[in-house]
């Protein structure tokens, strides 16, 4: 059976070019690279050129650059810097469609005392721009949002609330974990403060990440130790993974065209296709997003089901139903965008990447009605070729839930 | 990836009695599709012998609530009422090869629409529905919860959510449902722990405080210490040991971990293996 991987947001393949480059790292050239002998000097060399290319990739000088383990601790270190550069501020904005790094970070500052406001986002899950205005104050600390959401593919106007923030002194920090290299990034100029990246969603391995941090910025570290990253990370490099997101970044810079292009075009037609089954729609707005991602709801099913029949095709996907998650409650993504529950549960993402070809659409779209129809087939709000119209398992007994509200 | 059985993928990739019975005798209706999982179970009764003659589902859910759907009318087909209703969820699990922790409600909603079919049929009350609703969200009830609890033996609030879903939607009934799980471990303590009628060589309740006191000051505390927390005994109350952390201990995210998985494992092994161990919260 062919593998037919659309859960690029999850994580992607690492590409042959990087793990070549990255090889020689783990056994010839083996040196720390703060040692005072030629191993060391080699390895250091490699990792100025290595963080000059991921410099590039965001428009940005190498000295922006510190290196993390991932996404996560890039946001965990971007959020505490604000805030301890800034012990005076007790409020920080943030969205309701976050990353669970932020969000479960946030949360935990609530119960420390900061004061804390998550901005909405509309049915099509774009941001309340107007809510965000009304809520900075100068007591305000921090912003910090998602580029693109990695379960809609939706972009939040990142360089607007920037500029915004910028006015009133405010830092700005994004996750742009799903934006780098699926979108174009120039932090030249920008008003962007802080931006967090993971390498492991551009063709590096899983293990590193970035943050890039304005030059001129206060910044406190989150890794306390030696003199690496300028005393700002702590704590031996990761070199020959670090080696290995430089040729990611060059390799994605070269492809972001095609991402744009070859891969929006497979991600529309796959889209399409999928909506000429009956009761299925797109969440999320449909220009505002990223070019390889699409989020669809099959009514009247549920997604943990969708996803293991689609794995026993070979088609690999993520879904933000409930059971999918381990909670109780679907994605809270779709809940904030108001999706209804009858969509919500059966919800799956399809994320693209430049390793998909026309063929792995034209065998998806072979395989996706058919076990849409097995699971219609079994679902009590199903009949014949239409939903039931009445049935008292619709809603809740309370009607008193998240979701029938 | 949840770690489903291969008789979990066999009756969730080939479903057995999919569809309705031909003449519904009982029906039972579970969950809803906002919760997230749904079931219909429709029987059909050989009135003379009291026998499910066929047993068909629909149902709306993820894996494990199909394959424990499918299960349940296998293994209700040709039983009697009164042999099937002495079902419980643990057998569904158990014809599953078991389910993932996080998944057990999907087997009691199975026992919950066999039950409400049997009432149906029996024109009575399904047991579930009566009993106060203590979880709004997925509308589960006091009665419900205590069957489950009894029935499982669960000793935390976290295992009530598994097992039910009650307190997994917004949180509020938490603290109810600790109470209610309070109520249940103090009334079925075992004899000993309250001093009563002990058999020799049993514990006192005196010796047990005792006990459960050293356990804590001279093993438990040295371990958290070693990583600058501590540990306080507030009181003893049946199989319920209420504890207070201290130090870094009581800031620590991970706390109700530490409580859960060391302290318990620790009094457990020392004490007494039926002890439930709970965080005192300052008022």
């Amino acid at each position: 059976m062919k593998t037919i991987y659309f859960d690029n947001n999850a994580t992607t393949q690492v590409d042959p070019k990087v793990l070549e480059a990255m090889l020689p790292y783990f056994q010839e050239s083996y040196g720390n690279p703060s040692s005072m002998h030629h191993k060391g000097g080699e390895v250091a060399a490699a990792l100025r050129e290595a963080r000059k290319r991921l410099a590039d990739l965001l428009g940005a000088d190498p000295a922006e650059i510190i290196y993390t383990s991932c996404g996560t601790e890039s946001d965990n270190t971007a959020m505490w810097s604000a805030l301890r550069t800034q012990p005076d501020k007790r409020h920080l904005i943030t969205s309701r469609v976050e990353h669970s790094a932020i969000i479960n970070n946030a949360a935990f500052l609530k119960r420390l005392g900061y004061r804390i406001t998550e901005v909405g986002v509309d049915r099509e899950g774009l941001l309340d721009l107007e809510q965000l205005k009304t809520a900075l104050t100068p007591d305000t600390a921090l912003v910090t949002l998602l580029w693109a959401n990695n379960e809609t593919g939706v972009l939040f106007p990142i360089e607007e609330v920037g500029a915004l923030c910028r006015e009133k002194n405010i830092v700005f920090h994004t996750d742009a974990v799903q934006a780098v290299g699926k979108i174009p990034i120039n932090l030249k100029n920008s008003p962007i403060d802080m931006l967090s990246l993971a390498g492991h969603k551009i063709h590096a391995p899983k293990g590193i990440g970035a943050l890039y941090v304005r030059k001129g910025l206060k910044f406190s570290p989150f890794m306390i130790g030696g003199h690496q990253e300028n005393g700002r990370r702590g704590g031996t490099e990761n070199v020959p993974y670090i080696i290995g997101l430089g040729v990611a970044a060059k390799l994605a810079l070269e492809r972001l065209p095609e991402e744009n292009t070859r891969v929006k075009g497979l991600r529309d037609r796959l889209e399409e296709g999928l909506l000429q089954i009956p009761y299925t729609m797109v969440n999320g707005n449909r220009t505002f997003r990223l070019p390889n991602t699409t989020n669809v709801s099959f009514e009247y099913i549920e997604g943990e089901s969708i996803l293991f029949h689609l794995s026993h095709a070979g088609i690999c996907a993520s879904s933000g139903s409930a059971c999918t998650s381990g909670s109780l409650e679907p994605s809270h993504v779709l809940r904030a965008m108001g999706v209804p529950f009858t969509a919500a549960h059966g919800s799956i993402r399809l994320s693209l990447g430049v390793g998909n070809t026309e063929a792995d659409v034209d065998e998806a779209l072979k395989i996706f009605p058919a076990v849409v129809q097995k699971l219609r087939d079994l679902s009590p709000f199903w009949k014949d070729n239409g939903p039931v119209q009445e049935s008292s398992l619709l809603s809740c007994e309370g009607n008193s839930c998240q979701i029938c509200n | 990836m949840w770690e489903y059985t291969d008789q979990v993928m066999e009756h969730f990739e080939r479903p057995r009695n999919v569809g309705v019975v031909a003449r519904i005798d009982g029906e039972g209706q579970v969950g809803s599709l906002s919760c997230g999982d749904a079931l219909r179970l429709t029987i059909q009764v050989d009135k003379d012998k009291d026998v499910i003659e066929d047993a068909k589902f629909q149902t709306f859910g993820c894996a494990s609530a199909i394959a424990s759907s499918s299960a349940l009318t296998e293994m209700i087909k040709g039983r009697t009422l009164d042999q099937a209703l002495s079902l419980t969820n643990q057998d569904i699990a158990d014809f599953l090869g078991g389910l993932p922790r996080e998944k057990m409600h999907c087997s009691v909603m199975g026992q919950e629409a066999l039950e409400a079919a049997v009432a149906n049929y029996r024109g009575e009350k399904p047991k579930a529905l009566e009993g106060q609703i203590v979880c709004e969200c997925f509308g589960v009830t006091d009665v419900e919860i205590e069957r489950v609890v009894r029935t499982n033996r669960l000793t935390t609030v976290e295992e009530v959510t598994q097992f039910t879903k009650a307190g997994g939607g917004c949180g509020k009934c938490l603290e109810k449902i600790e109470g209610i799980l309070n109520d249940i471990l103090r009334k079925s303590a075992p004899k000993s722990a309250s001093g009563n009628g002990q058999a020799p060589g049993r514990l006192t309740a005196l010796k047990r405080i005792k006990l459960i006191e050293d356990a804590i000051s001279n093993q438990i505390a040295p371990a958290l210490m070693r990583d600058g927390g501590d540990i306080e005994l507030v009181d003893v109350d049946g199989p319920l040991v209420y504890v207070a952390l201290k130090g870094s201990c009581a800031s620590c995210p991970s706390s109700k971990r530490t409580l859960a998985d060391f302290v318990t494992e620790r009094l457990r092994a020392l004490v007494d293996p039926e002890i439930v161990v709970r965080e005192h919260k300052p008022e």
